[in-house]
């Protein structure tokens, strides 16, 4: 029994925190990524959502949370490809089931942000979708608080 | 020497931003003209750039509503990011890498309008943003 209860949690930790308590998550590296990501916002990285949103987010650039983000087919396979081989194993507080497309609209990230973001640190980064408005090691992976 | 030569070569290269540059706001208009059959017209341009549009995403009705009204200065994405000047009077990169410009304008005229633009309607906003 102690047994089984160990291995569910050895399976259920290593992929449970998606930000370790250094507030770390490794930027994107892939060259294409990177620029063509960046255009509109920061690059997100691809740790911060499981393979399937970023399949279903690079299967529908036509409409991209209110604009087309549209790319040539060779380009948008190489960028899928990259964020699904480097997504998140599984995100706290996401089921299985769900296909999250909003990162801003995590648990954990609605949880961190609720209470500490002001009106006025909102009305600074204008939207969520604006890492580097308050994490200014955003770019490099660094999330902590200002 | 030849090893020598290479090396700095190599790294002056590498040091090139990833730019096309392939063409100029000029070349621009006049290959939309010669697509369209007209002359291109800066102030229709201008009417097209600044006039609220139907049938596109409801974010986006208009050009300005991220461009802002003066192409010489800096728009903002809805996202909060800072999107450079179109006028290349402005930003000297602007309308100079022809695969940069079809990309935007398939995009973009999609979110506004819910269409490409036509030809016509390029060259009147390609020779209203090289008028300043």
């Amino acid at each position: 029994m102690i047994r089984r209860f160990t291995l569910i949690l050895a399976l259920a930790f290593p992929a449970a925190p998606v930000l370790a308590d250094d507030d770390y998550m490794p930027p994107v590296t892939h060259p294409a990524t990177a620029e063509e990501c960046s255009a509109c916002h920061m690059a997100y990285p691809a740790g911060f959502l499981p393979a399937r949103s970023w399949q279903a987010i690079m299967g529908n650039l036509e409409n991209h949370f209110g604009e087309d983000a549209r790319l040539d087919e060779a380009t948008r396979a190489e960028i899928e490809a990259y964020l699904v081989s480097n997504a998140a194993p599984r995100v706290r507080g996401v089921a299985e089931t769900a296909t999250p497309l909003r990162i801003s609209e995590l648990p954990w990230f609605k949880r961190e942000h609720e209470r500490e973001v002001s009106a006025r640190m909102m009305e600074r980064a204008k939207s969520m979708s604006n890492c580097v408005a308050c994490h200014k090691g955003a770019e490099r992976g660094y999330f902590e608080d200002d | 020497m030849t090893r020598f030569l290479a090396l700095p070569l190599i790294l002056a290269a590498a040091a090139v931003p990833a730019l096309a540059q392939d063409t100029s706001p000029a070349q621009l208009r006049s290959g939309y003209e010669a697509e369209s059959g007209a002359a291109a017209d800066p102030a229709a341009g201008k009417a097209f750039f600044l006039a609220e549009h139907s049938g596109g995403k409801p974010e986006t009705p208009s050009c300005v509503t991220c461009h802002t009204s003066d192409p010489r200065a800096a728009g903002q994405a809805r996202t909060g990011k800072t999107i450079e000047p179109l006028a290349p009077a402005a930003n000297p990169e602007r309308l100079t890498d022809s695969a940069k410009v079809e990309k935007w304008f398939g995009r973009n005229c999609n979110s506004v309008l819910g269409r490409d633009c036509t030809a016509a309607e390029k060259a009147n906003i390609v020779a209203w943003l090289a008028s300043f």
